[in-house]
């Protein structure tokens, strides 16, 4: 209060802190670009600490604490150790259950804010105690979500949808019971019974975040990550509205608003809303799966060699690789660039067909492709590339399922019937590279694999490409 | 409600719509590293947490705060430099054949 040109430095500091984010994003908006705008945010975010650091708002009872200053740089330096050592470590393969982990962190951290506020403070206004309330039940919900995410992305426990008896009624119950609770408090406002309504609600909330995300299907994961994401910008700037700082408020805005519009393009490659997606457990009853598994050994297919493949791929003109998740899975990016590679000294024509949700992130296919330098500009949209699937003489389809089935165009049953896919049946000539026949992560059986013009090779998709490569080099 | 929290708002609302305009070009080969990016920004959540710190006179509130502040700081910087690493890999021309 006393030294009020230090509280004008600190929020000039968080002005230009916001102006860098602004900045950064739009940077991250151009291929060109993205790496420096990534850059300017982290600077933008250096600046806002450091300011803190000086702000008088972490005076307790008119004096600094030097204590509790020096916990709060013991504090930084151990979580931004950590995590940037594992960010360093982490392969690009697994940067999906990343990107879920870290966002859980800033969901767990907007909860314990919002919590904290509101045990050591009496007297707050109506409408803090509001922002208090959302910014609790958001960030829970954010960290124990993106738990979950992070779990099933790891397979530490299934990608399928995991269901138990009446399970929306009890997500609807939680629900209520959090919304009651939340009402209550802004109610009472303050006092014993408020505080302890809060860590009730708290708890609430926790077990409500697991017990959506548990029952989504791995294949919705993109939209889920994408969901989540906003939902931590969004408690970001509910606790910065609490705390009156405008570098939270804008910064969590940001967030919140890109997360969301980025969840709607997603919902929208996929032809689903998405509330559908949040609750529909999709694909996934075991039902569902039963009946994909029991119709799936009756149906003939075609299995043919890696051999075989490479011989048609190097006498071919026009050739598309398709590439899922099982690329991710079996670190095939490489070896596909390899494959590329020799098919082109060749003089054969390789593109690659990106579909909007293929891998388990939004975008996950470019990353994986980008490690293995495969350029950019090689990489097509699947509005972009559908047109020129009639004309290619070969696909390669690497570990990619559900975005290749045609009943999403053919099948008015099928749970995906109305999902835009790549047209990969038109082509003249297909080959799926699988582990095996199972079906996919949603557990819908894929029509494309008895088609007459597809050869299925079975195996780990790094080996198969490999030994494709071999076999291209002795044509 | 008093004015500070009232005009909070209205920076809140103008961003929400600023930042639905600055992702509506984005291609969709840059959405991996635009998440990862937004992710370490939704981070700035850590000086509210340095703030719940600094001000922290109970051993439960230092405890809750110093958590708070180690997961925020976790989300800033892992966030940033997995960003980072993802987008030194985006070349246009096929590079030099190392990592």
């Amino acid at each position: 209060m006393i030294d009020n040109w230090r509280d004008a430095l600190v929020d000039g500091a968080y002005i230009v802190t916001a102006i860098f984010f602004i900045l950064g994003l739009r940077y991250l908006g151009n291929p060109a670009t993205a790496r420096k705008g990534n850059q300017l945010a982290a600077l933008g975010m250096g600046i806002a600490i450091v300011a803190t650091l000086f702000s008088s708002e972490l005076e307790e009872g008119g004096s600094i604490n030097w204590t509790n200053i020096g916990l709060i740089i013991v504090a930084i330096a151990i979580g931004g150790l950590i995590s940037s050592v594992m960010a360093r470590k982490v392969q690009m393969t697994a940067m999906p259950q990343m990107v879920a982990i870290f966002n859980g962190m800033g969901g767990a951290t907007a909860a314990l804010v919002s919590v904290a506020e509101f045990m050591h403070k009496d007297g707050i206004g109506r409408g803090e105690v509001t922002s208090i309330v959302l910014g609790a039940i958001i960030g829970s919900i954010s960290l124990t979500g993106s738990i979950i995410a992070f779990l099933k992305l790891q397979e530490m426990i299934s990608g399928r949808p995991i269901t138990f008896p009446s399970q929306k009624m009890v997500n609807a119950g939680l629900g209520i019971a959090i919304a009651v609770m939340g009402v209550l408090i802004v109610w009472i406002q303050d006092g014993s019974t408020a505080k302890l309504l809060m860590w009730i609600m708290f708890a609430a909330a926790l077990a409500l975040g697991a017990s959506i995300v548990l029952p989504i299907g791995g294949a919705d994961m993109p939209v889920v990550i994408a969901i989540l994401n906003s939902l931590t910008g969004i408690a970001a700037a509910l606790t910065g509205l609490v705390l009156s700082n405008m570098a939270m408020v804008i910064a969590g805005a940001l967030v919140g608003a890109s997360g969301g519009y980025l969840t709607l393009l997603m919902a929208k490659a996929m032809n689903r809303s998405v509330p559908s997606i949040i609750f529909g457990a999709f694909g996934g009853g075991p039902e569902g799966v039963a009946g994909a598994a029991g119709s799936q050994e009756q149906r003939p297919y075609k299995e043919t060699s890696p051999d075989d493949v490479a011989i048609s791929l190097a006498y071919a003109q026009n050739v598309i690789v398709v590439p899922g998740y099982g690329l991710a899975v079996a670190q095939a990016q490489h070896a596909v660039r390899e494959l590329a590679d020799i098919l082109e000294d060749r003089g054969v024509n390789v593109k690659y067909a990106i579909h909007p949700v293929a891998g388990r992130m939004p975008g996950h296919m470019n990353v994986l492709l980008a490690e293995a330098n495969v350029p950019y500009d090689q990489l097509y949209d699947m509005d972009d590339i559908n047109d020129e699937f009639s004309n290619t003489d070969v696909v390669l389809v690497i570990g990619a399922n559900d975005v290749t089935n045609p009943a999403a165009k053919n099948d008015p049953s099928s749970p995906i019937y109305g999902m835009p896919i790549l047209n990969v049946e038109d082509a003249k000539q297909i080959y799926v590279l699988k582990r095996s026949m199972k079906s996919g992560f949603a557990g819908i059986d894929n029509d494309l694999f008895y088609d007459p013009k597809t050869s299925m090779v079975f195996g780990d998709a790094k080996g198969v490409v490999a030994a494709m490569v071999s076999a291209v080099k002795q044509v | 409600m008093d004015r500070e929290v009232l005009l909070a708002i209205y920076v809140l609302l103008l961003a929400v719509f600023l930042g639905a305009e600055l992702i509506g070009k984005v291609p969709p080969t840059l959405h991996t590293p635009l998440m990862s990016g937004t992710n370490a920004i939704h981070g700035i959540v850590l000086l509210g947490a340095m703030i719940i710190l600094g001000q922290a006179d109970t051993w439960w509130l230092k405890a809750m705060g110093f958590l708070a502040v180690v997961l925020g700081a976790a989300n800033v910087f892992g966030g940033f430099v997995v960003t980072d690493r993802m987008l030194e890999m985006f070349k246009k021309r096929p590079g030099a054949g190392q990592k």
